[in-house]
């Protein structure tokens, strides 16, 4: 399966392990993701107000490369987008429900983008976890484990923009399952967080306002402490920011605090499916290889 | 929270937020769900449901309350309200009134030289950037 994939800005810098994770995964399961070219970024937040259409055209000038991809025969017919960045995703699949359910509003985008080929309302915006629900199935997934992630306690972080709104969102908004399904199938034990969609904080952390964005750190990491959890996964590059590098501010404003490490989910795919080296460990702030290593799930050597 | 009433008629910052918005703020029935939901409630001088209210009587002390600043657009209330309403966009309605007068609620310089050694992920700068600068 040949699919285009859009990155977004926190992929090529912060979140590097992120994508490459997901490529080695992808791989494993048979999935060449094809980047756009020139890709621009999305604009992070999708505007909400009614009068402004300006702040849709960078998100829908990415959904054009689609297109042209197709038109030039890197792609065969193929029109769903995918998407790894839970951010980049909703404000992309956002102006895309806008553009194609309003049409005076495509036709004032169109004609503002003069230089590109008109967006034809022809793409769906996925995030690659509906990929492996939709397309691969968890049982699939189960099936192409090599080294099943037994005994490791999971609590999956959702975070904002992934779940809401209802129609941008890839499960149910109040009590989601799609990245616990993927725990299980990689062999390792999900467990609850009652905050596991609740907000992190987002931009919140840059500038005076951290401390706020640490409280909910804190709320979050300790609700999948209670439950038992020993590493917590996100698909956000900005909740994983905010719960992992913001644990240090968290340690000052709660003494005796613990870090927790957060992962990608990709990083756990790529872990299970064999490829260690892919997975990128060492970029996470909170290092996760001491509770790897006693779990036993790294240093092992692995047959591909 | 201020219980003054103006006529709907003449509330200007209704008119306002509703035509910015494009949410209809006089179908809150004041029932608070948005305000048990929201995770930074606690961080607000305005409740949610105090936000709409102020709206709905055009209190503009709305306007200057730290409350419109700190939501993040989670969309916790907007997927739980009764009513149907994106209380997110009512939000995003009153902060774009200042900005739309160049009134920028962040201040650029301090945010360089403090933090982004720090290596602040673009995502963060970006969408700061776009919710506190018109």
């Amino acid at each position: 399966m040949k699919l285009p994939y859009y990155p977004g800005c926190t992929l090529k810098k912060n979140a590097k392990n992120f994508e490459k994770a997901a490529m080695a995964a992808a791989k494993h399961l048979g999935i060449e993701l094809v980047e756009l070219p020139r890709w621009n970024c999305c604009g992070a937040v999708s505007s909400l107000t009614s009068d402004d259409v300006m702040h849709h055209v960078a998100a829908i000038r990415n959904l054009v490369r689609v297109q042209q991809m197709n038109d030039d025969g890197i792609l065969d017919n193929e029109y769903r987008l995918v998407v790894l960045c839970s951010m980049c995703f909703n404000v992309l699949k956002r102006s895309n429900i806008l553009a194609t359910s309003n049409a005076s509003m495509l036709n004032t985008i169109n004609s503002f983008m003069d230089t590109e080929p008109d967006y034809e309302g022809t793409v769906e915006v996925k995030h690659f976890l509906e990929i492996l629900r939709d397309e691969i199935g968890f049982d699939t997934i189960k099936s192409k484990v090599i080294n099943p992630l037994k005994g490791l306690k999971v609590s999956a972080y959702y975070g904002c923009t992934l779940l809401r709104p209802r129609e941008v969102g890839i499960d149910d908004p109040e009590a989601p399952t799609i990245m616990e399904r993927l725990i299980e199938a990689l062999g390792a034990e999900p467990v609850d967080n009652p905050y596991k969609s609740l907000c992190c904080g987002s931009y919140h952390t840059v500038g005076s306002n951290k401390e706020v964005v640490a409280r909910r750190t804190y709320k979050i990491v300790e609700g999948a402490r209670r439950n038992g959890a020993d590493v917590i996964i996100t698909s956000c590059p900005l909740c994983a920011f905010n719960l992992d590098n913001r644990q240090a501010l968290t340690e000052k404003l709660y003494p005796g605090f613990k870090r927790m490490p957060i992962l990608y989910f990709t990083q756990l795919m790529a872990l299970a499916f064999g490829y260690e080296s892919e997975a990128g460990f060492d970029g996470n702030f909170v290092d996760p290889i001491p509770l790897l290593e006693e779990k036993g799930l790294i240093g092992m050597k692995v047959q591909k | 929270m201020s219980y003054y009433h103006i006529e709907e008629e003449e509330n200007e910052l209704l008119a306002k937020v509703e035509e910015i918005s494009g949410e209809i703020v006089t179908l809150c029935e004041q029932c608070g769900i948005c305000t048990t939901s929201c995770p930074m409630a606690d961080e607000m001088d305005f409740t949610p449901a105090g936000i709409m209210h102020a709206v709905k009587i055009g209190d503009k002390a709305v306007l200057d309350s730290k409350a419109i600043w700190i939501c993040a657009s989670c969309f916790t209330c907007t997927v739980r309200c009764p009513r149907g309403i994106d209380l997110a966009k009512v939000t995003e309605a009153l902060r774009q009134i200042h900005l739309r007068k160049n009134k920028d609620h962040i201040n650029l310089e301090e945010v360089k030289e403090e933090e982004l050694e720090e290596d602040l992920p673009p995502i963060a700068i970006v969408s700061a950037l776009r919710k506190f600068t018109g």
